[in-house]
């Protein structure tokens, strides 16, 4: 039975799918500024899946170019988000985002 | 069935990184979370074949990406307990509410066979995503008329710009300090790494 089972392209889009309600639900459930980005990196980790796992399904080399500019902009969104979450901590002492309620009336 | 075992060890170790991202008290713990589902992936893409994105993942997600989360959890601290307790007052229930539906308006997708199209019919052909196949796909450019040959041209060179914005962008927020007109030069309580 087991040698039957073939590992089918929706397996992976239903895994990255499961990656990423966990990656929204600790978006949505913590309040860690780092915790939430790292939540938001999962979040594009598995849509990359999801598009790897379609290329294959298709035989178009288009879903990996994809998943190259996800990286970029990824990488390109750490960068600008770290700094901007270390400059919040030098003037606030603080990561978590329940305490950075200025903006709101 | 090779595949299957891959499938079953990399998707549990995926699946146990996620939730220790989210669960982790430790920040230090859900970033070495966080690496053991993108290596997990890493090994997914080499069996689809994509072995450049796989080698890319590991390289600037395991390696520049969850470094530079490393140096900023240091950096602000990891002996702060994380405060749990919810402030907005109906986050929580909202929060949950909403993935529920997700769930459930996802398998309704799947149930009324909304998502049979992600599967292509038939033998598709093979890819394989080598890095001569990817640089051809990014950067080389056909005669004129060719519109198909230069289709990944423009987000390319798109990407080099974003990125140069992000760098300095970064750089700006590393140097910005708001300084005041009365600040005297000796001040008793200089912020760390000024």
């Amino acid at each position: 039975m087991i040698e039957s089972m073939v590992v089918t392209p929706g397996w992976y889009m239903t895994l990255a799918a499961v990656l990423f309600l966990i990656g929204a639900g600790g978006l949505l459930l913590r309040n860690n500024a780092l915790v939430m980005f790292m939540s938001v990196e999962l979040m594009l980790n598995a849509v990359n899946l999801t598009f790897v796992a379609a290329a294959r399904a298709h035989g178009d080399i288009g879903g990996q170019m994809a998943v190259l500019f996800v990286l970029v902009v990824a990488a390109a969104e750490v960068a600008v988000g770290l700094a901007i979450i270390v400059s919040i901590f030098r003037s606030r002492r603080t990561a978590s985002v329940d305490e950075l309620s200025e903006l709101s009336g | 069935m090779v595949e299957l075992v891959i499938f079953a060890l990399m998707g549990a170790v995926a699946l146990a990184g996620a939730i220790g991202v989210v669960r982790a008290r430790n920040p230090v713990y859900g970033a070495m979370g966080l690496m053991a589902t993108l290596f997990a992936l890493a090994v997914f893409y080499v069996v689809h074949l994509a072995h450049f994105v796989a080698v890319v993942q590991v390289i600037v997600y395991a390696g520049a990406v969850i470094t530079l989360f490393l140096f900023v959890i240091m950096f602000v601290g990891v002996d702060r307990a994380e405060d749990l307790t919810e402030k907005l007052p109906v986050q929580r229930p909202v929060a949950l509410i909403v993935l529920v539906g997700v769930v459930v308006l996802a398998g309704a997708l799947v149930v009324t066979g909304r998502f049979d199209w992600v599967i292509a019919s038939g033998e598709p052909p093979v890819v394989r995503g080598t890095i001569e196949e990817i640089g051809e796909n990014l950067i080389s450019v056909g005669p004129p008329s060719d519109r198909q040959a230069s289709r990944w041209l423009l987000p390319f060179e798109a990407t080099s710009l974003l990125l140069i914005v992000a760098a300095v962008g970064a750089i700006a927020l590393a140097f910005y300090r708001p300084r005041r007109k009365d600040e005297s030069p000796a001040d008793p309580d200089p912020g760390p790494g000024s």
